[in-house]
């Protein structure tokens, strides 16, 4: 491995419970458990069949649009006059984000385990689109939970799962966002598991799911080392990747974690300040507990009580990160950083005006961030961000909060 | 008489005289604490055997609606775990005697410290621990901190776990085995699972020493009748938790309306 010192960086790997150190698991009710160990056996023996793996390959191919091309983002590296920013282009993928990559995994084991109905979670909509898509495309009943607050602020995305004949429920309990979807799709599997596959859409949960959706995401970075080293002759300096959940950051970071040399941030929403209830930065403000089945850095009270979360971006709204990324973090892997709704806003408007690409706010968290830092870096730096959605679905949101009428 | 003994005694006390143990699950602070500190003596008085005390979680994903609710009230009113415990300490200072089993989410325990809850609970006064997303492989550690301080630690077994798992979960249990009815959330339903009987006596044969309690979706007294035949304690929540929430928006007392369902529920589980 061509590293300083010599030795390459050893990825974690979950053990036998799901855990990465001291993070991750499976904290679920029992009657979860039997049917956890089933999915995690159907998902081995999937990974290990050519078969399966050369059918998904073909529908990321012919389906979805991979690989996705790199994009030299120049008008923008030139305005902040440092590095030079390349942009890995998953928005370009059918349905607009990275979140296609998982969804068709998924559903081709839905039907490989032999299950005819999928429930999702969504907050953004784009997991719950994605998840609508592959269904349509593999004749599978799908239904998607979501958060009354995002149903209201993502309303294009509701309309689109509704066309691709899914079922969208919104959900009132709680604080009515993503992580509320999330206990509602629970609640639904557990009655459901013989018939149903939870379609889980960031490296979250119970063990299997943080694993088996980074792996199916992890070709975002295989296809980014290989067009990197023929675009630059050499692997970048610094990744840049937003993080809610964290499955399009652990996508692109995974095969590069070897290289040393390669430096990773992840960029947390750090909405309106980063006092309690205000923002979604787990690192730092977080504290170790079990949200949704894993035991992860979380957003909660001295009591143990899941804090309110506030993001301009519904898809990175949620009060705990996947349990990989806790771990990566512990190791010195990576690091994390937070960027308020304003300048995600701002990232949002310039990427459109610099380079013609108008980016999800979620992404816009992880742009906002790479400007800052290309700044500070020399011309001879490179930074490759993830642009892991594009921004369509967030038109009318931000075109109404700048009391522009459409 | 030693708390660890409590459980255990209050179901052979059911046994001698005929009769399943009644288990009342209630929300802890729902709608106010003060409600609380009336209602456990209430539901003992009305012929519960066992109290399920309820701590309110945010993110309360193994329950139906009624309990979420009870949940966001309590929240509401300023209940956590340590004011849970509170209430539960002040009722045994003035000699509450009924056996009562935490039941709560794992979280707001890791926020206190497993250690520390199982301190702070035995000196509470509680008599056993139910943690619903603590399976078997994660609970080890809390199963052993609580035996420590002697205090029952109860898990659940459901309709999809296999043999094995059964035996694991009756290994770190103590007190009683809790059986899931049906694969789902809390709450009422209109009939009983099919074959129940059957899951409970496979659960007997794979865990002879403890008795075996049913619950989830159990709310009437001919539910109660049906499964005091076969079983050894037979758990109501939603349904008690209902009748509360009814009685507070019709302007009735809700201890009153709990105390009522819960006498109807105990003169049927008699075994017959």
């Amino acid at each position: 491995m061509p590293d300083a010192n010599g030795t390459a960086f050893r990825p974690p790997e979950a053990d036998a419970q799901g855990r990465f150190g001291a993070f991750g698991g499976r904290f679920v009710p029992e009657t979860l458990m039997a049917p956890l160990e089933e999915l995690t056996r159907a998902y081995k023996d999937a990974r290990r069949d050519p078969a399966f793996r050369s059918e998904l390959d073909g529908l990321l191919k012919t389906y979805a649009g991979r690989p996705t091309p790199l994009t030299y983002a120049k008008r923008l590296s030139e305005s902040q006059g440092g590095a030079r920013i390349f942009l890995k282009r998953e928005d370009l993928l059918h349905t607009g984000a990275h979140k296609i990559n998982n969804a068709l995994g998924q559903a081709l084991l839905t039907k490989r385990m032999g299950k005819t109905r999928v429930i999702a979670e969504t907050g953004a909509g784009q997991h719950g689109v994605a998840a609508a898509t592959a269904c349509a495309l593999l004749g599978l009943e799908c239904v998607v939970y979501m958060g009354a607050v995002d149903v209201e602020r993502q309303a294009l995305n509701v309309y689109r799962m509704k066309l691709l004949g899914a079922t969208v429920v919104p959900v009132m309990g709680g604080t009515r966002t993503l992580k509320d979807a999330i206990n509602e799709a629970m609640r639904d599997w557990v009655a459901t598991t013989a018939t149903t596959h939870y379609i889980l859409g960031s490296v979250l949960g119970p063990h299997p799911f943080p694993t088996m959706v980074r792996d199916f995401h992890s070709v975002i970075g295989r296809e980014a080392l290989a067009q990197s080293r023929k675009a630059l002759g050499k692997l970048p300096d610094l990744l840049v990747a937003c993080v809610g959940g964290g499955s399009n950051a652990i996508g692109l970071f995974r095969e590069f974690l070897p290289f040393r040399d390669v430096e990773m941030v992840g960029v947390e929403a750090g909405g309106r300040s980063l006092a309690p209830g205000e923002h979604a930065a787990r690192f730092g403000p977080g504290s170790v507990g079990v949200l949704h089945g894993t035991r992860t850095l979380i957003l909660q009270d001295a009591d143990g009580q899941v804090l309110p979360t506030h993001s301009v971006s519904a898809g990175l709204d949620y009060p705990a990160v996947g349990p990989e990324h806790a771990r990566l973090a512990e190791l010195g892997r990576t690091r994390y950083v937070s960027v308020s709704d304003e300048a995600a806003l701002a990232a949002f408007h310039r990427l459109a005006e610099t380079e013609g690409i108008i980016p999800a706010l979620e992404t816009a968290h992880a742009v906002a961030w790479a400007m800052e830092e290309a700044r500070r870096r020399p011309k001879s730096a490179t930074l490759l961000v993830n642009l892991s959605g594009r921004g369509d679905k967030d038109v009318v949101s931000v075109a109404r909060r700048e009391g522009v009428e459409l | 008489m030693s708390p660890v003994n409590r459980i255990g005694r209050a179901f052979a006390k059911a046994r001698t005289s005929g009769r399943a143990a009644l288990i009342v699950f209630v929300e802890a602070g729902d709608p106010d604490p003060g409600t609380t500190r009336r209602l456990l003596p209430a539901l003992a008085e009305a012929g519960a055997d066992v109290i399920e005390l309820g701590i309110p979680f945010s993110d309360p994903l193994a329950d139906g609606p009624v309990i979420q609710r009870a949940s966001e009230r309590a929240l509401a009113a300023g209940t956590t775990l340590p004011a849970a415990l509170s209430v539960l300490a002040g009722l045994r200072a003035a000699r509450f005697t009924t056996p009562v089993v935490i039941f709560s989410y794992v979280n707001p325990i890791l926020a206190m410290g497993e250690a520390e809850f199982a301190h702070r609970a035995a000196e509470a006064g509680a008599d056993g621990v139910l943690v619903t997303d603590l399976p078997p492989e994660e609970g080890r550690h809390l199963a052993s901190v609580l035996k420590s301080a002697k205090l029952d630690p109860v898990y659940l077994v459901a309709p999809t776990s296999p043999d094995a798992r059964i035996r694991r979960a009756g290994s770190l249990s103590r007190g009683f085995l809790y059986v899931v009815s049906r694969a789902g959330i809390t709450g009422a339903r209109a009939a009983l699972p099919e074959g129940l009987a059957a899951l409970v006596s496979r659960v007997r044969k794979q865990v002879p020493r403890l008795p075996v309690a049913v619950g989830f979706g159990l709310s009437t007294p001919e539910q109660v009748r049906e499964v005091a035949a076969f079983a050894d304690g037979v758990v109501v929540g939603s349904a008690i938790v209902a009748a509360m929430e009814a009685a507070g928006a019709a302007g009735r007392d809700p201890v009153e309306a709990a105390a009522a369902l819960v006498r109807a529920l105990a003169a049927a589980t008699l075994k017959v």
